[in-house]
């Protein structure tokens, strides 16, 4: 409904409603200044060959063209492939087990819950460090196995250039799996509880109504949550600089990181612009569709 | 073989069903407590628990561990000779490369940041939602679109502009400045999850306020404010430990000397001069995850509503 | 003397009309009611009258006050909402004070309204305690009360019983009927339900799509309804509709159903009924007499389908010209199905409309 504040005589246009205006201002002014103005700022001068300082001389595609020849944003990507990838493939299977699981009316679901997400209330520094510790081959879970006997046993991704993403996949589905388990739990719940009567009556067993009719019917929440992981994932740099800081090497380095370092280390502006707005272009890969999806098609209100 | 077909009238119960039939199933389902699906259930969920609980123990086992106990010993094994040493180190007197008066320093910048930031970040975002959800004007739809399409833009993309414009305002580098920082990006979903809240309360009750004569704070303050509070503790909790955890703005828009807890904790650690102290680096873990863990078992179910509504859509 | 006035009034919602010119006159004292299916209009138009929506176009008046700019206070008005509204972290008493409050009205003064209307409404034990203590027709009494003691010449109600149970909707139906007797204030009361519009209304006015169909009292909206469209919404069960052609003969008028021919000559039309003009010829259930001696009025009989016996009535489905009809008798009289009945028709109280244009003959 429209609502407006004024007095007996003729509305002023301007001065209709005028406190919800008053009290939309930070709003507006962070959705276009910081958002769309920032957007599009760092859009036009990643096309600048800007080093110290922001400068207007544009250089065409100079910058994307370096970028794409660098090795580090190169395994940047590759890093960020595979770690996307997985991470979203173990979080959306494992969250889901673990809610199905929550979901089978046991008892000290809130203690089973409240370890699951604990992770999530933690730093990604935090946990970034931790694992780092547990994944010390010197002292860690290598170390352990094989004083167990199992001497061959080579398990350090930390210090292994091929196999350190995986490392911290690891540390991030610590992290991130209780939340996706929350997600999936409230969306069981929200499953009318005859749909499952109906199943048990009709004698369909329990894994096959989850697979044909418990996860269609969750469709939503999985997108949603798909969304959620991905654009996280995007995100990623506290993780990688607190567990490894890019090492060994440069073998897990994340284009967060390559934005940041070429940004406030290397004073070399163009090329942090060129690669956030690759960022910026890899998460509109991800939301464009899912938002046309979503509120495409009826244009319902909310 | 119920006797009930031939007639209407009631068969005397001894007729056809003598007493109670001893035959066959009767009374409670008999239920077996260790039955293979509890034993997958449960095994599953107990050996997932440790995989979760892991991590924390061994931070705390290690904290409390001499350096030399850690040298020779497995870390999973609980620590001999506990020592609190560590602990006393990191807090006051570990090194971050530019000093060594340990963590303290990060706590107190982050209370300092923490604080106002939660305050400004939902004052400003609840009345902005209260406006968007029930005193709706031209245009507000799209500025608010724009705000919650920008909560999926890598903060990479807007750090540079708001370097400069804090820098414009003379806040770069200061305390000030990271809080408006904070303010901006806690605004897309602070203001959904107001919005959402106040949109799902029932609107004939604000209509009635209006019929009352109620305006804009009025209404705000005295109707609303009174029926929301448990959605402001749960955007405190998600402020507080999003804001604690924060890295990345803490490393870009602060100088050294206000580094939040993150910062410090993460250049404690990652310092390479010296011989690595891994109970001191375990102990200075623990206490900056302490206050988002701490706020995360006091409020237990409301945590959980917190991130539940921060990361459905509206 | 008119108390509350719509002059043309239009409301739009982006390219959605919801109210296209529409007129309305209440007159003082008068209890209106805006009867109609849900989306036909009738809250938005009494939201529009409360100033909760912005019109489109068109004016508002309340006592002669053009008060279509003004905000929702100062238009004399108090409301009463479906979901009753009460504030709920406030106690009754201060739900009931609140809006003087912030008129900053003398205390003395919101004492004694306060005290007049827990009065009237005999809800004083309950004024110290909180919303969510009273049960659903407390909370909808508070209501009210809160409407009382603004002291307004217009009230409106906006679905008020429809939350209710069906025991307690009746009960406080009456007692917004004694209400307005007492008050004689001018009542402006929207509803879905057909039994309140009758039972409540001065006038009824029946909505849909936004258009006024028919503003009248509720006993000429029963029995003489201006379209297919009241006839069918009033009434349960509904009226018996019967699509056929008009005959004439012997100077008698006939509608011909099928194989029935219904004799029309004693319905009181408004205009002449050409013979093949094609018309609905509308039947109240009650309207049907079963197995009753007639002198003048042909008879039909029909095949008894389903009985539902419902205590004081007995609701009878059957089949007359190739379609389901349902008669209503007195419950005492049964049929089993199956059995075939005689029936005939008092045409005086039918109801006959044109086929294509769906108004009343």
């Amino acid at each position: 409904m429209t609502a407006l504040t004024r007095g007996s005589g003729r509305p002023n246009q301007w001065l209709r409603n005028l406190n919800a205006k008053i009290a939309s201002i930070p709003m507006i002014l962070t959705a276009v200044v910081i958002f769309l103005g920032g957007t599009i700022w760092t859009v036009v001068y990643s096309f600048t060959n800007s080093k110290l300082l922001p400068r207007l001389s544009f250089v065409g595609l100079d910058q994307y063209e370096r970028l794409w020849a660098a090795p580090r944003w190169i395994i940047s990507i590759q890093n960020l492939a595979v770690y996307g990838f997985l991470s979203l493939i173990f979080s959306l299977v494992i969250g889901f087990v673990l809610a199905a699981l929550m979901d089978q009316k046991i008892r000290f679901e809130n203690t089973f819950r409240t370890i699951m997400l604990y992770p999530f209330a933690l730093s990604f520094i935090v946990t970034g460090l931790v694992w780092q510790w547990l994944l010390n081959p010197q002292f860690g879970i290598q170390s352990i196995v094989r004083s167990l006997g199992w001497t061959s046993f080579s398990f350090d991704p930390l210090y292994d250039a091929d196999i350190v993403i995986y490392g911290i996949l690891i540390a991030a589905l610590w992290q991130g799996t209780g939340l996706v388990m929350c997600l999936m739990l409230a969306g069981l719940r929200g499953i009318d509880e005859d749909i499952w009567k109906a199943a048990r009556v009709d004698g369909i067993p329990m894994w096959k109504t989850y697979v044909l009719i418990i996860i269609p019917m969750m469709r939503g929440v999985f997108i949603t949550t798909l969304v959620i992981i991905a654009s996280g994932i995007v995100k990623v740099y506290d993780l990688v600089v607190a567990q490894t800081s890019g090492g060994p090497g440069i073998a897990s380095e994340v284009p967060a990181k390559y934005v940041y370092d070429y940004m406030f280390q290397a004073q070399n502006l163009g090329q942090g612009f060129a690669a956030s707005t690759m960022m910026l272009i890899t998460v509109a890969i991800i939301i464009v569709p899912w938002a046309y999806l979503e509120f495409g098609g009826g244009r319902k209100r909310a | 073989m119920l006797n009930l077909v031939a007639n209407n009238s009631m068969v005397p119960e001894h007729d056809a069903v003598p007493g109670r039939i001893t035959a066959g199933p009767s009374g409670r389902k008999p239920r077996r407590k260790l039955s293979r699906r509890n034993i997958i259930v449960y095994g599953t969920l107990i050996v997932v628990a440790l995989y979760y609980l892991l991590p924390l123990y061994v931070m705390i086992a290690t904290s409390l561990k001499g350096m030399p106990e850690i040298r020779v010993g497995n870390i999973f094994a609980p620590p001999l000779e506990i020592t609190f040493e560590p602990w006393v180190k990191a807090w006051a007197e570990a090194c971050t490369g530019l000093n060594c008066d340990g963590l303290s320093r990060g706590f107190w910048n982050s209370v300092r940041i923490t604080v106002p930031s939660v305050i400004i970040s939902i004052a400003v975002a609840s009345v902005n939602g209260y406006a968007l959800a029930n005193w709706r004007f031209k245009g507000a739809e799209l500025f608010f679109t724009i705000l919650v399409v920008g909560a999926f833009i890598p903060y990479q993309v807007m750090i540079y502009p708001i370097v400069i414009v804090l820098r414009e305002m003379g806040v770069y580098g200061t305390l000030t400045g990271l809080v408006i920082v904070h303010t901006i990006f806690g605004m897309p979903i602070l203001t959904l999850l107001f919005r959402n809240y106040f949109a799902g309360l029932p609107e004939e009750l604000f209509k009635a306020a209006r019929v009352d004569g109620a305006g804009f704070w009025t209404i705000y303050f005295k109707i609303m404010l009174p029926m929301s509070l448990p959605i402001f503790v749960v955007a405190m909790i998600l402020q507080v430990t999003g804001i604690w955890n924060d890295f990345l703005f803490g490393v870009v828009f602060t100088r050294p000397e206000y580094y939040p807890m993150t910062v410090q904790l993460n250049n404690i650690v990652n310092s390479v001069q010296g011989v690595k102290e891994y109970n001191v680096n375990m102990a200075a873990t623990i206490l900056t995850g302490a206050v988002p863990l701490v706020v995360y078992f006091v409020s237990g179910r409301l945590f959980v509503r917190g991130i539940a509504a921060g990361a459905v859509k509206g | 003397m008119t108390s509350v006035s719509v002059r043309d009034l239009s409301l739009n919602f982006g390219a959605v009309t919801v109210l296209d010119r529409l007129n309305l006159d209440i007159d003082h004292g008068e209890f209106l009611v805006l009867l109609g299916s849900s989306g036909c209009g009738k809250s938005t138009l009494l939201n529009c009258i409360a100033g909760l929506l912005d019109v489109s176009d068109g004016q508002i008046f309340i006592k002669d006050r053009n008060v279509t700019w003004e905000e929702p206070k100062d238009r004399g008005i108090g409301m009463v909402f479906q979901s009753y509204a009460l504030y709920p972290q406030m106690s009754v008493e201060k739900n009931l004070s609140f809006g003087l409050q912030v008129a900053k009205i003398p205390q003395a003064e919101i004492d004694k309204r306060v005290k007049r209307a827990s009065e009237i409404l005999q809800i004083q034990p309950l004024l110290k305690r909180k919303p969510s203590e009273l049960s659903g027709g407390q909370r909808q009494r508070v209501a009210i009360g809160r409407a009382l003691v603004r002291d307004v010449d217009v009230f409106l109600f906006d679905e008020p019983l429809s939350n209710l149970d069906a025991k307690l909707r009746s009960e406080l139906r009456v007692e917004i009927k004694r209400l307005h007797q007492s008050l004689k204030n001018t009542m402006i009361y929207v509803t879905h339900d057909q039994i309140e519009a009758l039972t409540l209304a001065d006038r009824i006015a029946v909505m849909k799509s936004g258009v006024i169909q028919q503003l009248a009292d509720p006993m000429t909206i029963y029995n003489a309804p201006e379209n297919l469209f009241v006839a069918g919404f009033i009434g349960s069960p509904s009226m018996n509709f019967f699509r056929g052609e008009v005959e004439a003969k012997d100077s008698r008028s006939f509608v011909r159903v099928n194989d029935v021919a219904f004799d029309v000559t004693s319905y009181p039309a408004r205009t002449r009924l050409h013979p093949g003009q094609k018309v609905v010829l509308g039947l109240r259930p009650e309207h049907v007499k079963v197995d009753e001696a007639t002198e003048s009025h042909e008879v039909h009989p029909a095949t008894v389908d389903i009985e539902e016996p419902m205590g004081a009535d007995n609701l009878l489905w059957l089949t007359l010209a190739g379609q389901s009809m349902s008669v209503r008798i007195a419950g005492q009289r049964r049929y089993p199905p199956g059995s075939t009945v005689r029936l005939s028709f008092d045409m005086a109280v039918a109801s006959i409309f044109d086929a294509a244009s769906e108004n009343r003959l």
